[in-house]
């Protein structure tokens, strides 16, 4: 309640010093306030070039997405045309061939893949195997915590997850009231590119069905996060209740004039 | 396994899910036990995509791009389908908010190890939330032919290959047998039709335990 107070004051405080009730709807807040100091946001929108200009060799990228649905593949074909190497690249899966990751596989630009599963595309097995690139698989709930973990400036936690299986060797192992656990460490990386439905100027998201995924997570957690979206709305145009994730976490957002073919339905 | 001995198994399978259960269903045979669920039963099936009353599957020309369960085929909504990110989706798995998930395996010990991410030298391919789902799920139950291709036991004293959890599985669904992981050992639940004890223990590398008055066929 104390924190509700808070925020009434901050964007309601009159005139005469009155505050305004939680009952007032938004609109006659906003109408009354004479206090409009900081309440307009940043507009973060930019070109996908300049953006993804940004990223060198040897960076550390994130890639939303489980498989298609939320896999930012216009940014993702960007990296592959401005061609940075020696990349590491965090994301759930590998896609499959001939599509988002496996473009960069192709082109030789990937150093090291942190994921969870890469069954879906032959190239990365077969570059896993010959040892073209290294691999390190994560549960893919702790791949997510460790992420989220990072986004929420905390330095890691500790689970049972793979306590008894190898999952365990090279990891701390730590006592909290007498059970035992492993230390996971949070996960971070030089850039997050992610995909949203909906976004607007400032970076508030919004993710379709099952395209949310990893994608606010990996937002959060980057050093830089890059959007792509689908729809860019004018500042307010987003109701703040349909946003998953503030654009406070953004600092890019690149809109999409069209959506290429390797969005749509996988036919097989 | 003949295609009667597979529909079998996977209607054994689907008598264990019960009204009101929130399960999670492994890619392959664990998703074919669906079939054989009554179509107006309650239950909640997760995705670890980020989907809680995960819907029917549906054809291309009818699917939704953005909305694929963790097997990759196209899904839908029911009344109550809520979408979340991976890091909610798992803190369900965890926190023990899944009465049930059924997986697949490769092997699967006396004492209720799994082995079923990872064959050495030849099939390596990640676990993605294998281990979570056999390590927390309230019940684990395994579903999986009994003999690999070479006719050689999958039910074993000890797993030979890389665990994906420890001592979690309850029970075991094959095409030739029921069987539960007791703290005693392995007990026959029920018999396939048409399979005798005999070829059964013949097929398994670990003691069974059978009640004197004998099981029920399924």
């Amino acid at each position: 309640m104390a924190v509700i107070t808070i925020i009434c004051l901050r964007y309601a405080k009159n005139g005469d010093n009155s505050v305004a009730t939680t009952s007032n709807s938004r609109a006659a807040i906003l109408a009354d306030t004479k206090w409009m100091i900081g309440m307009k946001l940043s507009n973060k929108v930019g070109l996908i070039g300049d953006a993804i200009a940004m990223i060198g060799d040897g960076a550390v990228i994130m890639l939303g997405g489980f498989g298609v649905p939320g896999t930012p593949f216009c940014l993702i074909r960007e990296l592959v045309r401005q061609g940075p190497r020696g990349l590491t690249i965090i994301k759930n899966d590998a896609n499959e061939a001939r599509m988002g990751v496996d473009w960069l596989l192709e082109s030789g630009q990937v150093a090291r893949l942190i994921t969870t599963h890469v069954g879906l595309n032959p190239r990365a097995m077969r570059m896993m195997n010959d040892g073209a690139i290294e691999v390190e698989f994560v549960p893919q709930g702790i791949l997510a915590e460790r992420i989220r973990i990072a986004g929420a400036g905390m330095m890691g936690f500790v689970t049972d997850i793979g306590l008894g299986t190898p999952l365990e060797d090279g990891k701390t192992r730590v006592t909290v009231d007498g059970r035992a656990g492993l230390l996971e460490t949070a996960l971070t990386a030089d850039f997050a590119l992610v995909h949203a439905a909906r976004a607007d100027c400032f970076g508030n998201l919004s993710f379709a069905a099952s395209a949310r995924n990893f994608n606010p997570l990996m937002a959060m957690a980057a050093r830089k996060t890059i959007v792509e979206t689908e729809s860019l709305a004018s500042l307010g145009a987003l109701a703040p209740e349909d946003i998953h994730l503030s654009g406070t976490f953004v600092d890019h957002v690149v809109e999409l004039s069209e959506l290429p073919e390797v969005y749509g339905v996988v036919k097989r | 396994m003949s295609s009667n001995a597979k529909e079998r198994m996977l209607r054994r399978a689907a008598a264990d899910i019960l009204p009101g259960m929130t399960v999670n269903l492994g890619i392959g045979l664990p998703t074919e036990v669906l079939q054989y669920v009554p179509a107006n039963m309650p239950v909640c099936l997760h995705s670890e995509n980020g989907i809680t009353g995960v819907g029917p599957v549906l054809s291309a020309d009818k699917a939704d791009r953005n909305l694929i369960d963790a097997g990759g085929a196209y899904v839908s909504v029911i009344p109550g389908t809520a979408f979340f990110d991976s890091a909610i989706s798992f803190a369900i798995v965890r926190s023990g908010r899944l009465d049930l998930t059924l997986l697949g395996a490769f092997e699967v010990a006396a004492n209720g190890d799994l082995a079923n991410w990872k064959i050495p030298g030849k099939f390596s391919p990640g676990m993605g939330g294998a281990i979570e789902l056999a390590q927390k799920a309230r019940r684990v139950g395994v579903i999986m032919t009994h003999t690999d291709r070479k006719g050689d036991s999958k039910i074993l004293e000890e797993c030979t290959l890389p665990l994906t959890a420890k001592g979690r599985v309850n029970r075991i669904y094959t095409d030739m047998a029921v069987l539960d992981v007791t703290p005693t050992g392995l007990e026959l639940v029920e018999i396939a039709e048409g399979v005798s004890l005999a070829e059964l223990r013949e097929a398994t590398r670990a003691p069974l335990h059978v009640a004197d008055q004998g099981v029920p066929n399924f």
